[in-house]
């Protein structure tokens, strides 16, 4: 799982507020190449929960993401190198995705989450 | 319409789609073949602004990923969703661009709204009109459905929906749980003339008007019965024509869940469900 995945993800269980952003649990991560596509990270940097995926890519162990998004954000080559390896390259490929809101665990299994619900929590 | 052998109606999606019929899905070329046109097409009709921009998108159902390599071929980024997690075991294996996630479609999608540019589904919403479980209600989870697909969807978004509807019924009963959420659009049938080739998409919009596309290969003779009279209609309202000769019985859906609570309740003597569930018997004289 990507973090853009992450920053997606809102708890789905029926009557939850606040589902977002799931608390990561750290089994393990990878790391994988992607392309650098500057024109996409431009088109979808508004629509990141900055912080929240700050968070994520530190609980994960990259630390590079500045505290805010810097000004001339999407001139900035550093930021979006930065941004790119957040949302694109760093992958939790075991551990859980803990809701805020119920605690409830939704377990990642060879980087697939597992959102499955039960049928009273829909 | 639909094929002759329709897997939806064997067994639950995930118990379907195991391992091996994943492989045997995955593997087979005139599959690929035909999910790639699909794609190909759903990707026209979403008709994203040609700026040159990757987009977001979702592909509902995404199995072992063929329609999203398509999205992948044509520079986006996705996001898929499905309930097998032996196709999802073998998209990743196939290492796809797109992330992926184990997820019923009928539960509603667990996303912040506004976040998509687009989405599409290739061959896998027409489930949501069985009832795998006693306690699943199709209406719920296709209401619960669409509702979170409007939500997701950034504003002037789209969803291409390509099914295989059992009956006209069917699309009509999808067509209309997408509208009464909000969206607005239709069904657009290519080549309505042809049993083999006929193709259904349904095609979403939030907000806005626009006109629906049109359909391909119309050029063929006048439709014959209502069946194929269906074409490119805007289905935005209500539909409120019945088929000829008024509707006939329940449903094969309200028929299969009252049999299962009838079975419940420990009636025995319970026909089995099969495809003939629910039929309109020929008229033999
Ligand atoms: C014919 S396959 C198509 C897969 C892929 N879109 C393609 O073009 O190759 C249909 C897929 O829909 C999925 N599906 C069916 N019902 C679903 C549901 N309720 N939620 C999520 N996925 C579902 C199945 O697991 C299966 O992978």
């Amino acid at each position: 799982m990507k973090l853009i995945t992450h920053n997606m993800l809102s708890c789905p269980i029926k009557g939850v507020k606040n589902g977002f952003p799931f608390r990561i649990e750290v089994g393990e991560v990878a790391t994988r190449e992607a392309d650098f596509d500057p024109t996409f990270l431009r088109h979808i940097l508004p629509r990141i929960e900055y912080g929240a995926l700050r968070a994520a890519a530190a609980s994960l162990g990259f630390a590079d993401l500045p505290e805010t998004v810097p000004e001339g954000a999407t001139e900035d080559d550093a930021f979006l190198q930065a941004l790119h390896h957040a949302l694109l390259e760093l992958h939790l490929e075991e551990g859980a995705l803990v809701c805020p809101e119920t605690g409830r665990r939704f377990l990642v299994n060879k980087g697939i989450p597992n959102l499955l619900l039960h049928e009273d929590e829909c | 319409m639909g094929r002759s052998d329709r897997p939806e109606l064997t067994a639950p999606p995930d118990v379907f789609y195991n391992e091996e019929e994943a492989r045997k899905y995955t593997d087979n070329t005139r599959m690929v073949n035909i999910q790639t046109q699909l794609t190909q097409r759903a990707l026209e009709l979403l008709a994203l602004p040609d700026d040159g921009r990757p987009k977001y998108l979702l592909d509902l159902g995404c199995g072992s990923g063929l329609s999203g390599e398509t999205l992948t071929d044509a520079g986006h980024v996705w996001l898929g969703m499905d309930i097998s997690p032996s196709m999802l075991g073998i998209a990743r294996e196939r290492e796809v661009e797109g992330d992926i996630c184990l997820q019923d479609l009928g539960h509603g999608l667990p996303l912040r709204p506004g976040m998509f540019d687009g989405a599409i589904s290739i061959s896998a919403v027409q489930w949501l009109c069985n009832a795998d479980r006693s306690s699943h209600d199709p209406r719920k989870r296709m209401k619960r459905f669409f509702e979170t697909l409007y939500r997701c969807l950034a504003k002037g978004g789209r969803a291409v929906l390509q099914i295989y509807p059992e009956s006209t019924d069917q699309a009509a009963l999808l067509t209309n749980a997408a509208m009464k959420v909000g969206f607005s659009g239709g069904l657009v049938v290519d080549f309505p003339h042809s049993t083999r080739a006929k193709k259904y998409f349904l095609v979403l919009l939030v907000g806005g008007h626009a006109a629906l596309p049109a359909s391909r290969g119309m050029d063929g003779e006048d439709p014959s019965d209502e069946e194929e009279a269906y074409g490119a209609v805007q289905v935005g309202q209500r539909r409120t024509k019945r088929r000829k000769g008024g509707k006939a019985g329940k449903g094969v859906e309200w028929i299969v869940k009252k049999k299962a609570q009838q079975r419940g309740r420990g009636h025995e003597n319970i026909k089995p469900d099969t495809k003939y569930t629910g039929r309109k018997r020929k008229v033999r004289f």
